[in-house]
């Protein structure tokens, strides 16, 4: 729902990060909690990027599922389709929240000034 | 504080893809930390352009953290707390901050109302001639129809606010369960409202915005005789996802149980400079 105003935020961090280069991919790391639907920040990705010059650019999504740590049993969950975030061994709901809340530009694929100065056309060097 | 808690840091699981292996220390600056990884260029064999991976680093969120935090400070440099308001669509949130904003005038707190709507000014009509002062953010209206309040929509609000002259600040955000929940917006506390009529399992299905906030207003309970609803199964979802979280049951309506809300309010978020937030 709020994915078209993330795609500005990302195209914000990925303009400064390129530094003038041309960006093939972003990588993303975005957690299960984030309540982001990939397709859709695929797509408002593209509307964001249109006509600038991230235009082509692709987004590579790294999914990270919200592991808990029981601190009532010690044992660690992986909660993997329902979010329901208590402790699968003993049923607690007093839990730290080990991973799934990530969401974050990890790095970006970018096209090197030397090798966008040269021939645009591919060469063998 | 209700606040959303973030973990961004890298190393602390682990997952499929293994291809972020640089490690850092601290990223405050990441974007000017660039690696040239000689493994990528290995990685895009073939036909497409040798590339350089740069290492970035940097959370989506930090933007809108960073102006919510500004926001904070201003309002810390008031004295003015705010509070974070959210809900669905239709659970009761006008009807409460018009029995509220009454309240607070009674008790001489001067109040502040940033009326967060996609569109119109129903909401913030409303709450005109309550003794606050209220601001109306049209989310519609410039800010792309957007489903939340964030920090920046905010930090244009406040500018129309006269903060000497306010005790306590009260967002409205956009109902909806999903998107306020995510986006800081500067206030010190998030409370949201459930009605009764949603359904118990609203918890379970909407875990971030019941763990986003520190008091839940279970509303409508004038409705009880009319449904089939569960208030103690309501409760165990809502330690299910927050055990954190207080419960108080209220009807904006009939005004029951809003004397447990007024006093959490005044007791939890009167700034002690003006004496008079204690209960009697």
């Amino acid at each position: 729902m709020h994915e078209l105003s993330l795609c500005h935020s990302i195209r914000t961090i990925v303009d400064e990060a390129r530094s003038g280069r041309r960006v093939l991919t972003v990588h993303l790391q975005v957690g299960q909690l984030r309540q982001v639907v990939p397709q859709t920040l695929e797509y408002c990705w593209g509307l964001v990027t249109q006509d600038t010059p991230l235009d082509g650019s692709e987004l590579a999504i790294d999914h990270v599922p919200v592991v808990l740590d029981c601190t009532a049993c010690s044992q660690t969950t992986t909660v993997e389709h329902h979010l329901v975030l208590t402790c699968a061994a003993c049923g607690s709901g007093a839990v730290h929240l080990r991973s799934g809340e990530e969401f974050m530009v990890t790095s970006v694929d970018v096209v090197p000034r030397d090798a966008a100065a040269a021939d645009p056309s591919p060469r063998e060097a | 504080m209700g606040r959303f808690h973030r973990h961004d840091g890298l190393g602390e699981h682990t997952h499929d893809g293994d291809e972020h292996d640089h490690q850092h220390d601290d990223h405050s600056d990441g974007h000017l930390d660039s690696h040239h990884d000689a493994g990528a260029h290995g990685d895009l064999s073939g036909y497409e352009t040798a590339s350089e991976r740069v290492s970035v680093l940097e959370r989506i969120f930090d933007e809108n953290d960073r102006l919510a935090a500004a926001n904070r400070a201003l309002l810390d440099a008031h004295g003015v707390r705010c509070v974070n308001l959210m809900s669905a669509p239709g659970a009761g949130k006008t009807t409460l901050l018009a029995r509220t904003l009454r309240h607070l005038a009674d008790r001489g707190i001067r109040a502040g109302v940033i009326e967060g709507d996609i569109e119109t000014s129903i909401d913030a009509d409303r709450l005109a001639g309550l003794g606050a002062q209220v601001v109306l953010l049209n989310t519609g209206d410039g800010f792309g129809g957007e489903c939340h309040l964030d920090a920046p929509m905010v930090a244009r609000a406040l500018t129309r606010l006269d903060l000497s002259t306010l005790d306590l600040l009260i967002v409205e955000n956009v109902g909806n369960l999903v998107c306020p929940a995510e986006f800081d917006v500067g206030a010190h506390d998030s409370v949201m409202v459930y009605a009764i009529t949603e359904g118990e399992e609203k918890p379970l299905k909407y875990p971030v915005m019941f763990r986003s906030v520190s008091l839940v207003l279970v509303n409508k309970l004038d409705l009880v005789p009319y449904l089939d609803v569960d208030l103690d199964l309501f409760r165990r979802n809502v330690s299910q996802v927050n055990p954190a979280a207080a419960v108080m049951e209220i009807s904006a309506r009939s005004g029951e149980g809003l004397e447990t809300w007024h006093d959490w309010l005044l007791t939890t978020h009167t700034h002690p400079r003006t004496g008079i937030g204690t209960p009697q």
